[in-house]
């Protein structure tokens, strides 16, 4: 692939310059022919040469219902985290297609390797969202069992969890076990030493593995432009697998795009690398400013291309859903946040001795020992509980 | 002079008067730029000094110290953000086995004024990666080195030293003072930037300790103060190199020492100063060297920081002990 395409965008006197606008550089890439559309902004059904789907009214409610829901958790937390109850929390707002198309392409015995936004992932992997939040509440550093759902827990160090991935493909070839593993990561994180690394190696070892980047167009305060001159999906072609980019606010394209880059995985034919072409509605996580370097026009513009409201007009076109069906969900939606709400509430505190817990798996006399002496000097005080233990040593 | 500002806007000053100074000195990191960088330690800079010396660079680590060693090799002089603590370390390669060493394989014939800023440490609540105290790490690594202002005037002055500094400097800002405010006297001419000080006088123990600890260590010596007990708190400020020689006088005047960090006790900074002042005084020494600070597991959830960080009555404790002796 050559840098052509990207450079071909404005006129030459607009390309010489340092930077694009940010509009001229957003419209410059939605334009792109590359970019496989199955539902458009508009709720219209088109076609795509290489990608199809065909799915039953069920399974299109299923999906917008899916979006639905995990919008409401979200906004919930975000709520939470207002209110003192989570310390942080990192919004997936307009990430929905992105993350219920792709989660929902993977079969149960395919491994998940999310980021720290794969709220909607994990929905579609079953992963109780109670389970999410005690990460950000701060009561532990991850809080889910990995293999109980194949899903990984969310990694905070960027892209480091793309080897993983590679590594965990690696064996499921080794394996000869028919399975896939998805790697996620952002924009941003496609500058990191360890995701080409992951490219690599996933490449020169045939892994199954499907990369899955959800270019929301900012890591933190710095746009696309600043992490990569090239789109990203043609970045696979370097590396000698295949790569895509998918309108990430359509989750049909979505589905299709990631169940045949996972097939493509299972049968052999190595790794792929999905970019879904999306926006980070939100600000980067609840302590982020985002007035201070992004546009409203920008955000106005991709408002236009919600996720949610498109699938919406689309079923309501077609007469695929009831009133009734919508009243459900709302109900589902209102006891969801309230169960969330709940839950995180009634979330206890550790005890202050898990400290020491699992520091290793085979024990420590070191961590036993200075287990022993913190004990003892809790016990010094007026209060004894060591477990529940105040603040302030 | 004298203002009073944050440590965080003392910071900021300092960067600005460096980039007014020297027009061969860059910022480089993420989100410094527009942002001004997630603690806007480099706030106004950008629009200031423009993208040319304020500047937003991939989301890589290494990427970044490596390139600034190229930009010093060329005559710059960069000044680097790492975002948080833990996520020096994909930088660590280039840290440890470029930018420490190679003023030493070139025979001397090259510099590297390389500055690698670092907010680091606990008590802010904050997720995991984004607490950690890891500056053993750096100071275990010859020819880096590595210093942590405590307070706003240090903070101003010990990073334009650092920016001076013809070595590479790791620069470890304790982020859970970026807000604390302080007198900055941006005239006075500073002393060695590796010097200690002596924070606080006191005759029965001398507590040595930097960047978050310090505070932490002066309180304890006002709560001792109302127990009729007399606490010396040394500044370290530098800790590769370290200044014994003046922990090394007050141990003499005090006859105890005890050394107070967040970073896990082992193989801590405490315990090289433990080694040294054993050997320097051992005679003056009333009590072992005690050290009081983080223990051999992962920083912990936020909920329970304040448990493992410590504080004035951990402190105290290892007062008491070496009291006992
Ligand atoms: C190694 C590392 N460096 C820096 C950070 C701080 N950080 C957290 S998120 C983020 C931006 C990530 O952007 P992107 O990969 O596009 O993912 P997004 O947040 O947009 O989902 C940064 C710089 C980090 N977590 N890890
Ligand atoms: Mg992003």
């Amino acid at each position: 692939m050559s840098v052509k395409s990207t450079a071909a965008g404005g006129s030459p006197a607009k390309s010489r310059g340092r930077t694009t606008t940010r509009g001229t550089a957003a419209k410059r890439r939605a334009g792109e022919p590359g970019l496989v559309q199955l539902l458009t902004p508009e709720g219209e059904r088109v076609e795509h040469p290489d990608y199809a789907i065909d799915l039953t009214p069920e399974e299109l409610r299923g999906l917008y219902r899916d979006m639905v829901l995990t919008r409401r958790f979200d906004a919930e937390a975000i709520t939470l985290q207002r209110q003192g109850e989570l310390g942080l929390w990192a919004s997936l707002l307009g990430q929905e297609a992105a993350q219920i198309g792709s989660g929902r392409a993977t079969r149960p015995d395919d491994y998940v390797f999310p980021t720290y936004r794969e709220h909607g992932v994990a929905w579609t992997r079953d992963v109780d969202p109670l389970n999410l939040l005690g990460m950000f509440r701060g009561v532990n550093h991850g809080g889910w069992d990995p293999n109980e759902n194949n899903f990984q827990l969310y990694t905070i160090v960027i892209g480091s969890q793309t080897l993983h991935a590679t590594g965990y493909a690696m064996g499921v070839a080794k394996d000869g076990a028919d399975a896939a593993v998805i790697a996620y990561f952002g924009d941003g994180a496609s500058s990191q030493g360890d995701v080409a690394e992951a490219f690599t190696f996933a490449a020169v070892y045939n892994a199954p593995v499907v990369f899955f980047c959800q270019n929301n167009q900012w890591a933190i305060s710095e746009p696309t432009e600043k992490q990569s001159r090239v789109p990203i999906y043609q970045r696979a072609a370097g590396y000698g697998f295949p790569g895509v980019r998918v309108d990430g606010n359509d989750v049909l394209a979505v589905l299709a795009v990631t169940r045949a880059a996972l097939e493509h995985a299972r049968s052999g034919q190595g790794p792929m690398l999905v970019e879904a072409f999306t926006y980070r509605m939100g600000a980067h996580t609840t302590t982020d400013d985002p007035t201070r370097y992004r546009s409203d026009e920008e955000r106005e513009e991709w408002a236009s291309k919600d996720p949610i409201a498109r699938l919406r007009t689309y079923l309501e076109r077609e007469g695929l859903a009831d009133e009734a069906f919508y009243a459900e969900i709302d109900t589902e939606s209102d006891a969801l946040a309230k169960r969330v709400r709940e839950g995180v509430r009634n979330m206890p505190n550790p005890g202050t001795m898990a400290i020491f817990e699992n520091v290793y798996a085979d024990g420590s006399a070191l961590v036993d020992e200075e287990r022993a002496q913190f004990a003892e000097y809790l016990s010094s005080f007026e209060t004894g509980d060591v477990e529940t233990a105040g603040t302030g040593h | 002079m004298t203002q009073t500002m944050a440590v965080a806007k003392a910071l900021n000053e300092s960067l600005r008067k460096a980039l007014e100074n020297d027009p061969k000195v860059l910022i480089m990191g993420e989100d410094v730029g527009k942002l001004g960088g997630v603690f806007r330690i480099t706030d106004g800079l950008y629009k200031d000094f423009g993208e040319g010396r304020v500047i937003d660079t991939p989301l890589a680590e290494s990427g970044i110290v490596g390139t600034a060693i190229g930009l010093a090799l060329r005559g710059y002089r960069p000044v680097v953000e790492i975002q948080f603590d833990g996520f020096v370390f994909p930088a660590y390669d280039q840290i440890v086995t470029q930018l420490a060493k190679m003023h030493a394989r070139a025979l001397g014939k090259i510099k590297l004024p390389v500055v690698i800023r670092i907010p680091y440490g606990g008590g802010i609540g904050a997720v995991e990666h984004h607490s950690e105290s890891p500056e053993a790490l750096f100071a275990h690594v010859p020819g880096l080195k590595v210093v942590s202002p405590s307070n706003s005037s240090d903070a101003y002055w010990m990073l334009q030293q650092a920016i001076e500094c013809d070595d590479p400097v790791i620069f470890f800002e304790p982020k859970r003072r970026y807000w604390d405010k302080g007198e900055v006297d941006v005239a006075a001419l500073p002393g060695d930037l590796h010097r200690a000080v002596v924070a606080q006088q006191g005759t029965d123990v001398t507590l040595a300790a930097y960047g978050p600890m310090v505070k932490v260590c002066l309180e304890a010596a006002a709560a001792a103060a109302n127990e009729g007990r007399s606490l010396e708190v040394v500044d370290l400020r530098s800790l590769s190199p370290i200044d014994f020689d003046t922990i090394e006088a007050s141990v003499r005047r005090t006859g105890r020492l005890v050394v107070v960090h967040e970073a896990p006790v082992f193989y801590g900074a405490g315990a090289e100063i433990a080694a040294r002042i054993t050997e320097r005084c051992f005679y003056h020494l009333e009590a072992p060297v005690l050290r009081v600070g983080g223990f051999h597991a992962p920083y912990p959830p936020a909920r329970l920081e304040e448990e493992y960080l410590p504080g004035l009555d951990r402190v105290l404790d290892a007062v008491d002990r070496a009291l006992a002796f």
